[in-house]
């Protein structure tokens, strides 16, 4: 009793800030004891990490804000085109654990642009896959800094950028300290936080609404108020009378979910901080097995996470469809208050009118509220919403830093150590790579507090970037072993300049006076979805120009045979 | 000659099981997850229509269940190849 009552007594805010200072203390405390003495423990972590802890640590380095706090949220409003996200961010390491990394640690070096550089014997391949590197990257961290402003901002009532300057101090401490090497154990702990975070609100909801504790099977069971009725079927009832499309048949073109999916599986294989997880192995059957781990981690909180969009959406339209504005409950009022929830009286009822029929809809709801509010909505305890807070601070900060490690590694190993300056010192190196992490996170840092308009709309397409340069030229590298530098090289530029442009004309529609309409996609594909097409053509590009064009030599081929074989791999070496 | 010649074997019969697992990838997620979906959805397990479930669950849960078939056999395939070492 007098344990409950002290637990209640403390608020939202104070859980808030000693949960976060306790998880930041873990980190700091884990980045001390871990520190990079080399370089190749500061790009490879040593390459003696055990497959569990790569796996988690894959995970967490995967698992960004967007996974946390916003994929729920764009289920719950996307009802089946969520899949895509499931499928296309799930699937992409059966192709990583198949087809890339038992080879790549094989190979045994730094980064992705050196695979490439020696693979295709060139050093404009690895300039082009260095730039490639950094483009991908660098989309990708800006998304992350924002995220934790958001995160700070609205959990510990700072200013966005004051939140973001916070996780620039921290991700800077520990990504400059350790290297791959901190990174790794800092986001072992990150990984075991952000799914507690996440798992805990989803079972006592999914008790709440459907008496069953487990969220995967709670969301296809039937509601506890004794109707006997359906969970999904009464949400695709709530979304018809409402006028959306009903929640498990989804409205984008059956074509456009076959080309997302496609871009968002081959872009996670091609995604070179996902890639250098795998260098940090001991052995090959290291590199598969951690390749399992990580997709089994991952997947518990992806299939949780479209049960949550179905609590969530359903409580939502409960709760407020057709309700007495002035009876709303708090929650409510407090998101208004920070913009998330806008609610305009169109026709002065005292009603609120949520519909899809924008003329006549009064309530606009951001998406991330969904997994951010979610706790409150369904009346949770308050060291569950704090829990919350920390945990999109964890998946956030840990992507954030996995990011930064490539972008210093593309730097300071493949700019200087391999084309500007061989003769730099094992030292120096280690100097160069802490100095491009320091300048990473501020050139991160700035994007976070002042993001281009576009950085939201270009981080989805990382991954379409990702799809339309890496993956071929990894894959035929490994596969082919006629492949050459001429149809590698060609097929990554050809590829990235389409989706660049793809990207430009419709995502920011930067060529026409105004953004061109859906109807003008190219066979109805998506900026989102065109990186499968992007990668097609860099396929397609390769193997023309390699026809045309003189065989490796037989040094390299000899490497491609050798890489195919799991024995005898040596150590990580420059 | 004969490293060479084994090498080669093993290559092949790692591309099979490649092959085979990716076709099963490829069936449970734009197959029974998309191209399929609304046919599947005339049968239902509980409350979930077959090809929701698939697009939201199902696929997910085999691609986890791949990975480890293929660490299985991997691992099995390098102690009959002697790549195990």
């Amino acid at each position: 009793m007098m344990h409950s009552l002290l637990v209640e007594g403390i608020g939202v805010q104070n859980w808030t800030y000693i949960l976060v200072g306790l998880t930041f203390a873990l980190y700091i405390g884990i980045a001390i004891w871990s520190r990079a003495s080399s370089t190749k423990e500061f790009y490879v972590a040593g390459g003696g990490v055990s497959p569990l802890a790569n796996g988690m640590a894959t995970a967490a380095d995967w698992m960004s804000a967007a996974s946390f706090i916003s994929m729920a949220g764009i289920i719950s409003f996307a009802g089946y085109d969520g899949a895509v996200y499931l499928m296309g961010w799930t699937g992409g390491y059966v192709l990583l654990a198949l087809l890339l990394a038992p080879y790549l640690r094989k190979f045994g070096k730094f980064t992705v642009p050196d695979f490439i550089g020696d693979r295709y014997y060139s050093k404009t391949a690895r300039i082009v896959a260095v730039f490639c590197a950094l483009l991908v990257s660098f989309t990708y961290v800006a998304g992350q800094m924002r995220g934790v402003g958001i995160v700070f901002s609205r959990f510990l009532e700072v200013d966005i950028n004051t939140g973001v300057v916070i996780g620039m101090l921290i991700v800077l401490f520990y990504a400059v300290l350790g290297g791959m090497k901190g990174i790794t154990y800092t986001q072992v702990a990150q990984y075991c936080v952000l799914i507690f975070a996440f798992m805990v609100p989803a079972i006592f909801i999914s008790i709440q609404m459907t008496g069953n504790p487990i969220p995967q099977l709670g969301f296809g069971g039937e509601l506890t108020d004794g109707s006997g009725i359906y969970l999904l079927d009464k949400l695709d009832g709530l979304s018809t009378e409402l006028g959306f499309a009903e929640y498990t048949e989804g409205s984008k073109s059956l074509i456009d979910v076959f080309a997302i999916t496609l871009a968002l599986m081959v872009g996670t294989a091609g995604l070179p901080h996902v890639i250098v997880r795998f260098f940090t192995v001991k052995r090959v059957k290291d590199a598969r097995k951690s390749a399992g781990i990580a997709l089994l981690l991952i997947v518990l909180l992806y299939s949780t996470a479209p049960a949550v969009a179905v609590f969530a959406r359903t409580n939502m339209i409960e709760t407020v469809s057709n309700q007495r504005y002035a009876n709303v409950p708090e929650w409510f009022k407090k998101w208004e208050t920070t913009g998330l929830i806008t609610f305009t009286d169109k026709n002065n009822d005292g009603l609120i009118q949520y519909v899809a029929d924008k003329n006549i809809n009064e309530l606009v709801i951001d998406r991330d509220i969904m997994v951010l509010a979610n706790p409150e909505i369904a009346k949770l305890p308050n060291w569950v919403i704090a829990l919350v807070a920390a945990g999109g601070l964890a998946a956030a900060l840990s992507t954030a830093a996995g990011l930064l490690l490539v972008i210093s590694a593309s730097v300071s190993h493949d700019l200087i150590k391999k084309i500007i300056n061989p003769k730099i010192s094992e030292k120096g190196e280690l100097v160069a790579a802490r100095l491009s992490a320091v300048g990473a996170v501020c050139v991160a840092g700035y994007f976070g507090i002042n993001p281009p308009g576009f950085v939201a709309a270009v981080v989805a397409l990382a991954f379409g970037l990702a799809a339309a340069s890496f993956f071929p030229a990894i894959i035929l590298g490994i596969f082919y072993k006629r492949m050459n530098k001429e149809g590698a090289i060609a097929g990554m530029v050809v590829g990235i300049t389409a989706m660049l442009l793809y990207m430009i004309k419709f995502k920011l529609g930067w060529f026409d006076e105004v953004l061109p309409d859906k109807g003008e996609w190219w066979f109805g594909i998506s900026p989102e979805g065109f990186g499968s097409i992007a990668m097609c053509l860099n396929f397609i590009v390769s193997v023309v120009i390699m026809k045309f064009t003189p065989a490796p030599p037989e040094d390299v081929q000899e490497i491609v045979e050798n890489i195919r074989i799991p024995s005898g791999e040596g150590a990580a070496t420059h | 000659m004969i490293k060479k010649e084994s090498a080669k074997a093993y290559w092949k019969e790692n591309i099979r099981y490649v092959l085979i697992l990716l076709l099963i990838w490829f069936a449970v997620s734009y197959g029974a997850g998309i191209l399929f979906k609304d046919a599947l959805n005339n049968f239902k397990i509980a409350g979930f229509k077959l090809g929701f479930w698939f697009a939201q669950q199902g696929s997910m849960y085999v691609f986890v269940i791949l990975i480890f078939v293929y660490v299985r056999l991997m691992n099995k395939l390098d102690k009959k190849y002697g790549y195990d070492a």
